[in-house]
């Protein structure tokens, strides 16, 4: 399909100097952008324009740019990663916007990921949830044959399916309660599903829950919103799993 | 002697690492304790090496760009990781797989490293399975494999299209538990800006915290780089956007030698550049080349009407189609290693031959293999790299040709190490894509990510023993001396400098156009006037750069511009020593094409007699040439050949 031209857009951005300063939004215009660009490049010529003004650039996160390292975060028009299904934002491109649109962005919004700057969130709480178990406790060296313990394909294709997650945090950032349950849940899951993983299933589900709670995210009430907007696909049913892991490991106390 | 000492154990290629590892210093666990280790970068390389070293007891320390650990680029990483493990049972070996490395590389790397390489191929895969990585299986629960460019024999382990991302989460977990064991401290959104050297030992670093802008010191007994390559210095690549060569280029300026730094890999299979808003080319797996046919038109008046947008592809009769690598290289046909895809394509485009606006495209063509395999066959082998496709060019690659062109991937070059992985700098490693060392002028597909993980997982944390078992008297690093003063002043001058320039054009103008320069004369194909062009407009850009870049926002705090702009300043300083280097290496090999070495038959011509050598940089001043030091190459294992793909 040939590129085309949208030949104004109006931006209303999110502008935030810093955590302690208050927000708010700033109405900018581009022009010419080709529909080909992808939204990131869009504000990458936004910010060259800001720049060639003498005005400070939007801050924003993004790196790898194709949709795997879970770096970009917007919320474009009121919705995480925009307007189109199972992908992130640095993989949205203009022909989705009309010429004329106005379109607006803003930073997640989740109590546990605050603004750092702009568009910018620290999703720190993330780590911190994976620090507390979401491993399987093994050192380097001295490891079985990876042959050793066959597993069955479709086992290993679901564990795969949980593995995915990019810890973009777009779940948390669309959760009316702000909870973490499908990023936990996904860990969680694909550690369940697999022998090496099995071993510390209960303490692994306990910690993470436990962190998850104390990092002041909020309680999973199955709107499945999260799984809507996830960039990945990872279906809720990991939910249902974690929960099934939850309760076994408190029978067990 | 040379300046440099390879280090390369004595005794058979088989027994060389065994027999280094008997014989060298260990750290009894109670000191171990007591010695600190740096680590900057956090990709497959440098996150392994970080778990690794903390599990052992060694105090980590460890810095990364990104907001966590797990965005590290390595995550990007599709096909997959080789090892010797011969499941398959089609004559694999430790020996085989060592062989195909070296004659991949264009027999450019030193004989002992790839041989060791491949030893610790199979520990990984075993290291990984233990971790949780969910890789591809059988129906019988095994492990499954598949073939990649340049191998003879099945031997990738993979996980869908996201191997990379799968190791580096396994590691990112390894890598977590020593966290929150307090063994490891994670700096996230922190970049290593210097070295520090007191009496000529690497003793510590001085790193910006992104976030708030202060320069901070960071004092260990010894300092690992994994900071991954410099693709980026081409401006548009597969790298991401933040990768960057400043800490080994700062490193190089601190008395780091270099190592073959023109040679980076051109990827043949990218989405070609839409124009010129672009930031950022897209790799598609290379695998796509097992199933597509790679074609351009015969007739220059098909290729025109392609380009005006007049003519559909597919409206194109077979007889009129020039499947050019079919043609040139009828034993390998569209699975020729990447630098002879790579530049096959440059070839037809060149003549005029490119299929879109720009004329810098080929076709990559699933319909033949749609009409022998049948859709849902095609659709589970690639779906998810057609789905990616689509979303970025809103063309559905199973109705229409693919279209693909060369792009700018990884850096074999890199930061001169010994067999113990360790700098000219006692005490400075480099691991991962950041050294030079195993794929010599080209690097062979789902060898990265085995090269990242044996470095972190098995090989330094044996060989940095030895060196810390010299250390265990040594305090820990007093970071108040005047050699911290200096490096620390060194940062924050050159930032001021760079800050208060005050000009007229951004720090991503300026990078914009070394990218041109590189991409024009430092490319494919390299020639003697071009590279020479090449360093006059590098000097020249480096003259604007610094009388008018504009850095906007404030100087202590976070600011991407600023971050952008000192990144830029060591690319162009970079790119200048890449010319150095391509200038001085009169021979093709590789990913290297010079034009004035080629065969009658436009093939790349290796120069053996005059090039066996490793070109190691030795900085000596900004006003003053680079002195070449020649690490010569001596393969006594491997018969050296011209590498044919007829």
């Amino acid at each position: 399909m040939a590129d085309k031209i949208l030949k104004e857009l109006t931006l209303k951005i999110w502008r935030q100097k810093d955590a302690k300063s208050k927000g708010e939004f700033k109405t900018y215009k581009v022009h010419n952008i080709s529909t080909g660009s992808s939204f990131l490049e869009m504000l990458d010529i936004l910010n060259e324009e800001l720049v060639a003004k003498n005005e400070e650039p939007v801050a924003f996160d993004h790196d790898c740019r194709e949709g795997i390292c879970g770096t970009c975060s917007l919320f474009v028009d009121g919705r995480a990663h925009g307007p189109d299904d199972d992908v992130t934002t640095c993989q949205l491109h203009m022909r989705r916007f009309e010429d004329g649109a106005t379109i607006t962005i803003e930073p997640w919004r989740c109590g546990a990921f605050p603004v750092i700057k702009d568009l910018i969130v620290d999703r720190k709480a993330y780590d911190k949830i994976l620090q507390a178990g979401g491993y399987v406790s093994v050192n380097t060296g001295g490891v079985p044959d990876g042959n050793a313990i066959p597993i069955p394909n479709a086992q290993a294709e679901e564990a795969m399916d949980a593995a995915a997650c990019i810890g973009c945090g777009a779940c948390a950032a669309t959760c009316k309660n702000s909870s973490a349950m499908l990023f936990v849940a996904a860990k969680v899951s694909q550690l369940a599903l697999l022998p090496q993983g099995k071993v510390e299933a209960a303490r692994r589900a306990k910690a993470m829950v436990a962190k998850m709670d104390e990092l002041g995210f909020g309680n999973c009430t199955n709107t499945g919103a999260c799984e809507m907007e996830c960039p990945k696909s990872i279906s809720i049913e990991h939910i249902a799993r974690l929960n099934r892991e939850f309760l076994k490991a408190k029978l067990k106390d | 002697m040379s300046v440099l000492d390879s280090k390369i154990p004595a005794g058979p290629l088989k027994d060389k690492w065994s027999n280094h590892k008997a014989h060298i210093g260990v750290v009894s666990p109670a000191n171990k304790k007591k010695l600190d280790v740096i680590i900057v970068g956090t990709g497959l390389a440098g996150g392994s090496a970080a778990a690794s070293l903390a599990e052992l007891g060694y105090n980590v320390t460890a810095f990364c760009y990104q907001d966590s650990p797990r965005r590290a680029h390595s995550i990007a990483a599709q096909g997959g990781i080789n090892a010797a493990k011969n499941y398959t049972n089609d004559n694999d070996s430790v020996f085989r797989l060592f062989y195909e490395t070296i004659k991949g590389g264009d027999y450019r790397a030193r004989e002992a490293n790839v041989y060791r390489l491949a030893e610790v191929s199979n520990a990984i895969i075993d290291q990984c399975v233990a971790q949780g990585v969910p890789f591809a299986r059988e129906y019988g629960g095994l492990l499954a494999n598949r073939s990649f460019g340049g191998a003879l024999v099945s031997r990738t382990f993979y996980a869908r299209g996201q191997t990379g991302q799968q190791l580096l989460l396994g590691c990112y977990g390894a890598m977590n538990r020593q966290i929150q064991a307090g063994k490891v401290k994670m700096y996230n959104r922190h970049e290593v800006l210097d070295v520090v050297v007191v009496e000529g030992k690497a003793r510590g670093v001085i790193a910006r915290d992104l976030v708030t802008g202060k320069i901070e010191r960071f004092g260990a007994h010894a300092v690992v780089l994994a900071t991954g390559g410099y693709g980026n210095v081409f401006f548009l690549s597969t790298n991401a956007m933040g990768c960057n060569g400043s800490a080994a280029w700062q490193a190089y300026k601190r008395g780091a030698m270099f190592g073959n730094p023109c040679f980076v890999q051109i990827h043949p299979t990218c989405i070609p550049v839409h124009g010129d808003q672009q930031s950022k080319l897209t790799l598609m797996s290379e695998s796509l080349r097992n199933d597509g046919r790679v074609w351009v038109p015969k007739k220059i008046e098909d290729a025109q009407a392609l380009q005006a947008g007049t003519k559909h592809p597919n409206d194109i009769p077979d007889e009129d189609r020039d499947f050019y690598l079919e043609r040139r290289y009828p034993a390998f046909g569209n699975l020729v290693p990447r630098d002879v895809a790579s530049r096959a394509a440059k070839e037809r485009c060149d003549a005029g031959f490119g299929v879109n606006n720009t004329g810098k495209a080929v076709f990559l063509d699933f319909k033949y293999a749609i009409q022998q395999l049948g859709r849902d066959t095609i659709e589970k082998r690639y779906g998810n790299l057609f789905q990616m496709y689509e979303k970025i060019t809103a063309v559905d690659p199973y109705n229409n040709p693919m279209m693909i062109y060369p792009a700018i991937h990884y850096s074999m070059g890199g930061l001169w190490v010994d067999y113990n992985l360790m700098t000219t700098i006692p005490g400075l490693y480099a691991i991962g894509e950041c050294n030079f060392s195993d794929h010599g002028a080209n690097r062979l597909g789902a060898s990265a990510l085995m090269q990242g993980l044996a470095d972190g997982y098995f090989i330094l944390p044996y060989t940095i023993g030895d060196y810390l078992s010299k250390e265990i008297q040594t305090p820990k690093i007093n970071t108040n001396s005047k050699e911290f003063d200096e490096a620390e002043k060194h940062v924050t001058d050159r930032l001021r400098q760079l800050y208060d320039i005050k000009g007229s054009k951004s720090p991503d103008h300026f990078h914009k156009e070394l990218g041109h320069i590189m991409w024009e004369y430092i490319g494919m194909a390299r020639e003697k006037a071009g590279l020479e062009k090449a360093i006059e407009l590098i000097a020249k850009l480096k003259g604007e750069f610094y009388k008018d870049l504009r850095i906007t926002g404030e100087f202590t705090a976070m600011n991407n511009e600023l971050e952008k702009a000192a990144r830029v300043a060591d690319f162009i300083e970079l790119a200048d020593l890449m010319a150095h280097d391509a200038l001085n290496r009169h021979e093709s090999c590789g990913g290297h094409l010079r034009v004035e070495s080629m065969t009658g038959e436009g093939e790349a011509q290796r120069d053996d007699e005059h090039f066996k050598y490793v070109s190691v940089w030795e900085y000596k001043g900004d006003e003053q040439a680079p002195e070449l030091h020649k690490e010569v190459l001596e393969f006594e294992n491997v018969q050296l050949t011209q590498r044919s793909y007829k």
